[in-house]
């Protein structure tokens, strides 16, 4: 079977692997490279070893933009986790009517990123203008806007997650405990939580990335502002997340690409480090029966 | 049920309205004349705000573009993508779990490290590539969406077959089934499940995304719904959010059906993509 399979390679491999070279090994190699030159076309890039790196890291607004999304990660991913997991544990015990709810809080998640942006900047719209204000004006609001869209949009997929997690913890585990005297706390935190472990590895995986990654939400809802001129007369846009700081560093006004595309290989090998990181923390806590 | 559950049932029936509240907001304002949108967007239409189905008949060729080719583009690409990552991905799979060599090995850790790689990394590159390639059309768009979305495709798939007996295909091959038939007669009907999983959740990312068609395809003559939506927001401001009102609804509408006429395989699809990480 396996030296016959291997005649077939052209035809099951080959396929992916063209498309893939086309969508994914050739780009991102090349954008390694584009990361060192300064361009304004892909044809016309000149060598300048790590120019682009110095000013992306000495850029008010991408340094800006960094502290911004790590706070707004680390405020949803929180947020998240507790409401998901709180829900499914819920949801798992006596509710009536558990597969109606199930269905409703799962359902923001089939909208796109540009579609919840829009919508939710109705809703805070609307209601900011009873205190005579507006989503764009200050950064806080922005800020929290964010945190609530990825609320709604997310408790219910890390919910379904936690679900699947909790359905799997045999009820014997529960008796035993009980009988050994533990109360419900001892329960949740003893059982429970140790349990489901692997689901929390998922779904902190899942939402650390999505969160840092997070950008056609932040375009549609404020799109970065309110801008304010930052130190050395340049703008920073104080709710611009590192994913759209790079967008405009590339497309926007007075772009400079090799710039922009430093700042993503900076972008990329921030997100491998959490996420590396993350499994690994979140690994050693899962136990085996 | 016990009084503690009636109480969680009522919560949890308050809850459920303030999740839809927000599309019905939508819902309500896609049928307010637009300066009333902006003046009470909470308010119930009343007989001065009604303005019947005038924002969708604007909707339908607002922004100097007929909405209903957005609807036609963003379903070829998804459909087209889909179908292509589903066929490719499971061949190249399987192919993968089964042979054994050090390059196969190598070829699979590089798919799931390409699931890491934020977009914006490889987005200026890739929409040239694309552009000199010419894979810019609807049509052909989907090659740049196979290759971009291997990575947990081949990631699931993988996984699945590794857990699959090997027995079934070797019986397969001894009656002398070549290569081919083994694969899409016993190896296609057993990853049935696993395709409807990874094609929800390829469908559900295609259908939404919006950078990376906006990137590469043509806006003049192209443009999905999200691309479109996002394009009047930008350029128009608020001069009629009547009609944006009316277009994000319809825009939602595929959704909801698609949800409703697949719910369980969508919630079991998302449950299968979980085991990654």
């Amino acid at each position: 079977m396996n030296s016959n399979l291997r005649r077939w390679a052209p035809l099951f491999l080959g396929p992916t692997l063209v498309a893939f070279c086309i969508g994914f090994v050739y780009p991102f190699l090349h954008g390694v490279y584009l990361s060192f030159c300064r361009f304004i076309t892909t044809g016309d890039a000149t060598w300048v070893g790590f120019n682009n790196y110095i000013e992306a890291l000495s850029d008010p607004s991408f340094v800006h933009s960094f502290w911004f999304t790590a706070l707004f990660t680390a405020v949803s991913v929180i947020a998240v986790n507790a409401l998901a997991f709180a829900v499914a544990l819920a949801l798992t015990g006596q509710v009536r009517g558990r597969n109606i709810f199930r269905t409703v809080f799962f359902s923001p998640n089939l909208i796109g990123g540009i579609v919840l942006g829009y919508i939710w900047q109705l809703i805070f719209n609307g209601i900011l203008a009873n205190f005579g204000t507006a989503l764009v004006l200050e950064a806080k609001y922005g800020f929290w806007g964010l945190v609530i869209l990825m609320c709604w949009q997310q408790v219910g997929y890390m919910m379904i997650i936690y679900i699947a997690g909790l359905q799997s913890v045999p009820k014997s585990l529960y008796e035993a405990a009980r009988i050994d005297g533990a109360s419900r706390w001892q329960l949740l935190r003893n059982v429970t939580v140790p349990m489901v472990m692997p689901s929390i590895t998922v779904c902190t995986f899942l939402t650390l990335t999505g969160s840092f990654k997070l950008f056609d939400q932040n375009l549609a809802l404020t799109g970065g502002a309110p801008g304010v001129v930052g130190e050395g007369g340049s703008m920073v846009y104080r709710t611009e997340m590192l994913a759209l700081n790079i967008y405009n560093t590339f497309y926007g006004p007075g772009s400079a690409r090799g710039v922009g595309q430093a700042k993503a290989v900076l972008f990329f090998i921030l997100v491998a480090f959490i996420a590396f990181w993350q499994l690994r923390y979140t690994r050693k806590r899962e136990v085996q029966l | 049920m016990s009084k503690k559950g009636f109480g969680l049932t009522v919560l949890f029936s308050l809850i459920s309205v303030v999740y839809v509240w927000p599309i019905a907001v939508v819902l309500i304002n896609s049928f307010k004349d637009k300066t009333a949108i902006s003046d009470a967007p909470f308010a119930l239409p009343n007989g001065e705000s009604f303005a019947g189905l005038r924002n969708y008949i604007v909707g339908m060729t607002f922004g100097n573009y007929p909405f209903y080719k957005s609807v036609l583009y963003s379903l070829i690409i998804t459909v087209l993508s889909v179908a292509l990552i589903l066929l490719c991905t499971s061949m190249c799979a399987w192919f993968l779990a089964r042979v054994e060599a050090w390059w196969s090995r190598a070829l699979y850790l590089l798919f799931v490290f390409s699931m890491i790689v934020p977009f914006q990394m490889v987005m200026y590159t890739l929409s040239k590539t694309a552009d000199t390639l010419e894979l810019n059309t609807p049509w052909t768009i989907p090659i740049i969406y196979l290759g971009f979305g291997a990575g947990l495709a081949v990631f699931m798939f993988t996984g699945f077959v590794k857990g699959m007996p090997r027995e079934l295909e070797e019986a397969a091959s001894i009656d002398g089934c070549g290569v081919l038939r083994t694969y899409f007669g016993v190896v296609v009907p057993i990853l049935r499940p696993t395709m409807i999983s990874v094609g929800i959740l390829e469908t559900m990312w295609i259908w939404n995304d919006y950078l990376l068609p906006y990137l590469v395809l043509d806006m003049g003559e192209y443009r999905t719904i999200p691309i479109h939506i996002q394009y009047l927001n930008g350029s128009y401001g608020q001069s009629d959010i009547g009609a944006i009102m009316a277009l994000i609804l319809l825009s939602i509408l595929p959704i909801v059906i698609f949800y409703f006429a697949a719910q369980k395989h969508i919630i079991e699809g998302v449950m299968a993509g979980a085991v990654k990480g």
